[in-house]
C-alpha cells in the first residue's frame, strides 16, 4: 500500500485544515457544548461541509458523491479531529453510507445515499447493547410477520442517535445467533424511544428502546439473516476512519503540550529543558510516528484492496487508541494545575480519547483480534 | 514496455545467470561475506557472487557509477531488491564501508578520495571498522582524546579506541581524532582514515557477556597516516561524524526488525515467529496460546514490529522525492528498533523457560543456545551507536526543538 498521500489527497487535507482552523476551532466545540445545543453540532457548518463534498466522499458518483475513497475522508476526519469539530460526518457519511453502499438495494441507495451526499439527512447506526464493544452478541430481536418485522430490544451508545433522521439497526432475525439483519428506520416511527445521553466528550450519543416497532420489508437492508459480514466490513472501514480522527486528536494534544513545554517557566527555566519531560515528549513523538504509518496504511488498504484488511485495521485502531490515551494523559500531567482546568483545551482531548477508544473496540479488543487473525 | 519493466526483466535474467546456487540458500549465522584483504570465503560461490555483484556495482546499487556504484535510481533499486528477494539471494557483501563510511565519503570526501576508497568498498576489497568511542568518551563522544599531530606530509596518531567492531579482522579504520586541542571540543576533531596494517596499530578483542568478542580495543602508538587521508577540512570532522552516525543508526534500526517483522507486508495466519516459537514450549488450545499474559506480550511485540516496518517504509517513500540522507529523525528508528529487539528476546526467554537459560552442552538445542547468546547480545543494541537515552536527547532537541 502507498504510505504517502497523493497530490489530490494532500490538497483535500490542506482544505480541511484551513476549514477547521477558521470555522471550527475548539471555541466552536465549546460554544456548542456551553449552549447545550441538543443536537451537538451546527447545521450551518454541516451544510458547508456538504458543499465541500465531504459528506459524499464515500458515496458513488451515480448517487451524487465523489467516491474519493477512505483515505480522502480519513484526512478530512484527521483535521476535524484536531479541533474536536462536532459533525455527523463519521456516523452518517462513513458508517451508514458504507452499510447502504454495501448492502442497500437500488431504491435505498437512490433515496438515502444521494441525500447523505447532499447533506440533507443524517443517520446513526444502532449496534451496541452493552457497555463494551461486542458487535455480534445481539439480543434485539426482529420477528418476521406476514408483511412486516416486529422489533423489540434495546440499543446503547448509538453515536449521533440523539438527532439522526434515520437509525440503521442491527437485529437478530432468527434463532441462530449468527443470523443478523439490518433495518433502516425513520426516527419518528411508533414504538422507538430515543433517549439522548450526555457523554464525557460532549458529542452526541443515545440509548434507544424498541417496543414492538413494526416496520415493513422495504426497511430491510440487503437480505434477511445475512448482515454479519456487512457489519464486520462496515466496522473495519469505520474503525480505520475513526483511527484517522483519533490521530488528528492525538497529534493536536501533543502539539499543544509541546508548545506549553516551550513557554512555561519554573525554577527560572523553560520546563521543556528538563530531561524528565524531554524524554517523555520524545517517546510520545516516536509512538505518534508509528501511528501515522498504521493509520495511512489502514486507509489505503481499503482503497487499494489488501488481503489483510482486518489485521491492518486492528493494528491501527489499537495503536492509536493506546497512543491517544497516553498522549492526552501525559498532556494533562505536563500542563500541571492548568491541565485539569476547563479553560485549557488539553483536558478536552483526554475526554475525547476515552470515548473514541471505546468506539468499535478498544485497544485490547483489537490486540486480541490481531492475535487471533495471526493464528494464536 | 516501460523502462522499468525492461529493467526488471534484464535484472531477472542477469540474476538468474549470475547468482550461484549456494548463494540462494538461506543465510546461516556465519554465512555473511565481509570481504577485505584477509577474508576467508566459506564457499567458492560466495567469492564468485561478491565478484559479480561488485563488478556491476550492485553491492551499492544507488551509489554513482563514476565511483563503481550501481548508479540506480530509487525505483530501479527497489526492483533489484525485489528480484533479489524473489530468488532468495544472500547479500553479496556485508560491510561497514557500505552501510556507514561510503555514504559519508560520498558527501564529504574529495574526488580523489572517493576514487581511491569507494570502488574498493563496493568490491569488498577493503574491510573497514569504526574508531569512534574511547574509554572516556562514550555517550559524550565529542570529548574524545586520541590525538593526531601534523608531521610533514603525515599525521602521527596516539591514543585508544574502544568498541571497534571486528577491528582484529579489518584492513582500515575510520576514526575521529583530536587535531585542535585548544578549540572547543566539537571544533577540534578531524575525520581520519587509517591503514591498520602498520606497527603503530594494535587490536585486542573484548569478551562480552554473550561469551563472544565482536568488539575490540584498538591502540595507536605513533601510527603514521598520510595527510591525503584527512576527510573534509581539518577540525571539521564532527560534521562527518554526525552524518555517518545517522547512517549507522539507520542500519542499526533496521536490524531491530530481526526475523519477526513482516516489513509491513501482511503474512496473515502463522505469521508470528514469536508465537510459533512459544507454542513449542507453552500450552495452546486450538492454536491459541493459553498463557494470556505471554500472549499479550507477543501480540504487542508483533504489532510493534508491524507498525515499525510500516514506518521505515513510509520514511523511505517520503525520502524518495526529497533526496535527503537520513535526518535526526533516524534517532526514532534507532531508539525504537533497539528497544523493540530487546523486548522481543525477553519474550522468547519467557516462553522458553529454562531451555533458554543454557550456556553450553548437549541438553540444549543449538537454536536454543543461539537464542540465549543473542539475548545477551541484544543488551548492547540500546548502547551501541548512541544509547537510547542519547537518541531521546537528539529527538527532544533536534526534532522537537525543546529548549536547552
Amino acid at each position: 500500500m502507498t504510505l504517502t498521500l497523493s497530490e489530490e489527497q494532500a490538497f483535500l487535507k490542506d482544505t480541511a485544515k484551513k476549514f477547521a482552523q477558521e470555522k471550527t476551532p475548539t471555541t466552536h466545540f465549546r460554544e456548542i457544548r456551553d449552549n447545550k445545543n441538543p443536537e451537538c453540532f451546527d447545521r450551518a457548518i454541516w451544510q458547508e461541509m456538504a458543499a465541500q463534498g465531504w459528506s459524499g466522499i464515500l458515496v458513488p458518483e451515480e448517487y451524487g458523491g465523489s467516491n474519493f475513497g477512505l483515505a480522502g475522508i480519513g484526512v478530512v476526519l484527521e483535521e476535524l479531529g484536531r479541533t474536536l469539530t462536532p459533525s455527523p460526518l463519521f456516523a452518517t457519511s462513513v458508517v451508514c453510507a458504507t452499510i447502504l453502499n454495501k448492502a442497500g438495494n437500488d431504491s435505498q441507495k437512490k433515496e438515502f445515499l444521494s441525500k447523505i451526499a447532499s447533506g440533507e439527512i443524517t443517520m446513526a447506526f444502532a449496534l451496541e447493547e452493552g457497555p463494551r464493544h461486542r458487535p455480534f452478541s445481539i439480543n434485539l430481536e426482529a420477528k418476521k410477520g406476514e408483511k412486516n418485522f416486529i422489533l423489540n430490544g434495546k440499543k446503547n451508545f448509538v453515536i449521533d442517535g440523539g438527532f439522526a433522521d434515520y437509525i440503521i439497526v442491527a437485529a437478530r432475525s432468527s434463532e441462530k445467533e449468527d443470523e443478523l439483519s439490518l433495518f433502516v428506520i425513520a426516527k419518528d416511527v411508533k414504538g422507538m424511544n430515543i433517549i439522548p445521553t450526555t457523554m464525557v466528550d460532549h458529542k452526541n450519543a443515545a440509548n434507544i428502546e424498541f417496543n414492538n416497532v413494526s416496520i415493513s420489508e422495504k426497511n430491510l437492508i440487503g437480505t434477511q439473516n445475512n448482515a454479519k459480514e456487512i457489519i464486520e466490513e462496515t466496522l473495519d472501514i469505520s474503525r480505520a476512519a475513526l483511527s484517522a480522527e483519533m490521530l488528528g486528536g492525538a497529534l493536536e494534544a501533543f502539539d499543544i503540550t509541546l508548545n506549553y513545554l516551550k513557554e512555561r517557566e519554573q525554577f527560572g527555566k523553560k520546563i521543556g529543558s528538563f530531561q524528565a519531560l524531554q524524554h517523555r515528549a520524545a517517546l510520545m513523538f516516536t509512538e505518534l510516528e508509528l501511528c501515522k504509518s498504521c493509520v495511512i496504511e489502514a486507509l489505503t488498504a481499503f482503497d487499494e484492496g489488501s488481503n489483510d484488511l482486518q489485521r491492518i485495521t486492528s493494528l491501527a485502531k489499537s495503536k492509536i487508541g493506546e497512543t491517544f490515551f497516553n498522549v492526552s494523559n501525559e498532556g494533562v500531567q505536563m500542563h500541571g494545575g492548568v491541565g485539569v482546568t476547563d479553560e485549557y483545551d488539553i483536558g478536552l482531548y483526554m475526554k475525547r480519547a476515552r470515548v473514541a477508544e471505546q468506539t468499535f473496540g478498544n485497544s485490547e479488543y483489537h490486540r486480541n483480534r490481531y492475535a487471533e487473525l495471526t493464528g494464536y | 514496455m516501460s523502462n522499468l519493466d525492461t529493467f526488471r526483466q534484464e535484472t531477472r535474467e542477469w540474476l538468474e545467470a549470475n547468482c550461484p546456487p549456494e548463494m540462494r540458500k538461506p543465510m546461516t549465522a556465519d554465512g555473511a561475506c565481509w570481504g577485505g584483504r584477509n577474508f576467508e570465503f566459506t564457499h567458492p560461490d560466495q567469492k564468485l557472487w561478491l565478484e559479480r555483484m561488485g563488478e556491476k556495482g550492485w553491492t551499492a546499487p544507488t551509489w554513482p557509477s563514476e565511483y563503481g556504484g550501481g548508479g540506480l535510481n530509487y525505483d530501479e533499486n527497489k526492483i533489484l531488491a525485489e528480484e533479489l528477494f524473489k530468488i532468495g539471494a544472500r547479500p553479496a557483501l556485508a560491510s561497514f564501508g557500505l552501510w556507514m563510511l561510503g555514504p559519508a565519503l560520498l558527501e564529504y570526501a574529495s574526488h580523489e578520495q572517493k576514487m581511491e576508497h569507494i570502488p574498493k568498498i563496493v568490491k569488498g576489497e577493503i574491510r573497514w571498522c569504526q574508531g569512534y568511542s574511547e574509554p572516556g568518551a562514550g555517550s559524550d563522544l565529542a570529548s574524545l582524546k586520541t590525538k593526531a599531530v601534523e608531521d610533514g606530509d603525515n599525521f602521527i596518531v596516539n591514543g585508544q579506541k574502544v568498541w571497534t567492531s571486528y577491528a582484529d579482522e579489518c584492513d582500515m579504520i575510520f576514526t575521529l581524532v583530536r587535531t585542535g586541542p585548544q578549540e572547543p571540543k566539537h571544533n577540534g576533531i578531524s575525520f581520519l582514515l587509517i591503514d591498520m596494517d602498520q606497527p603503530g596499530v594494535e587490536t585486542k578483542p573484548i569478551k562480552l557477556i554473550s561469551g563472544k568478542s565482536p568488539f575490540c580495543e584498538t591502540f595507536f602508538t605513533d601510527a603514521v597516516v598520510p595527510k591525503a587521508n584527512l576527510v573534509h577540512d581539518l577540525n571539521k570532522g564532527w560534521d562527518v561524524a554526525k552524518n555517518l552516525l545517522q547512517h549507522e543508526r539507520k542500519m542499526l534500526a533496521s536490524m531491530g526488525l530481526g526475523g519477526s517483522a513482516s516489513g509491513g507486508k501482511g503474512k496473515g495466519k502463522s505469521g508470528s515467529g514469536l508465537a510459533n516459537l512459544s507454542k513449542k514450549y507453552v500450552e495452546s488450545s486450538d492454536g491459541k496460546i493459553s498463557d494470556e499474559g505471554l500472549r499479550q506480550k507477543i501480540v504487542k511485540s508483533d504489532m510493534d514490529a508491524h507498525a515499525f516496518g510500516l514506518t521505515l517504509r513510509r520514511a523511505s517513500e517520503e525520502a524518495k522525492n526529497s533526496n535527503h540522507g537520513p535526518s535526526a529523525a533516524t534517532s526514532i528508528f534507532k531508539f525504537f528498533g533497539s528497544e523493540h529487539n530487546k523486548r522481543r528476546y525477553e519474550i522468547m526467554l519467557e516462553a522458553m523457560g529454562t531451555q533458554a537459560l543454557g550456556w553450553e552442552g548437549g541438553e540444549f538445542g543449538p537454536e536454543e543456545l543461539a537464542v540465549t547468546r543473542e539475548w545477551l547480545r541484544t543488551k548492547a543494541n540500546s548502547i551501541e551507536g548512541g544509547t537510547s537515552e542519547v537518541q531521546l536527547n537528539v529527538i527532544s532537541k533536534r526534532v522537537l526543538d525543546l529548549p536547552q
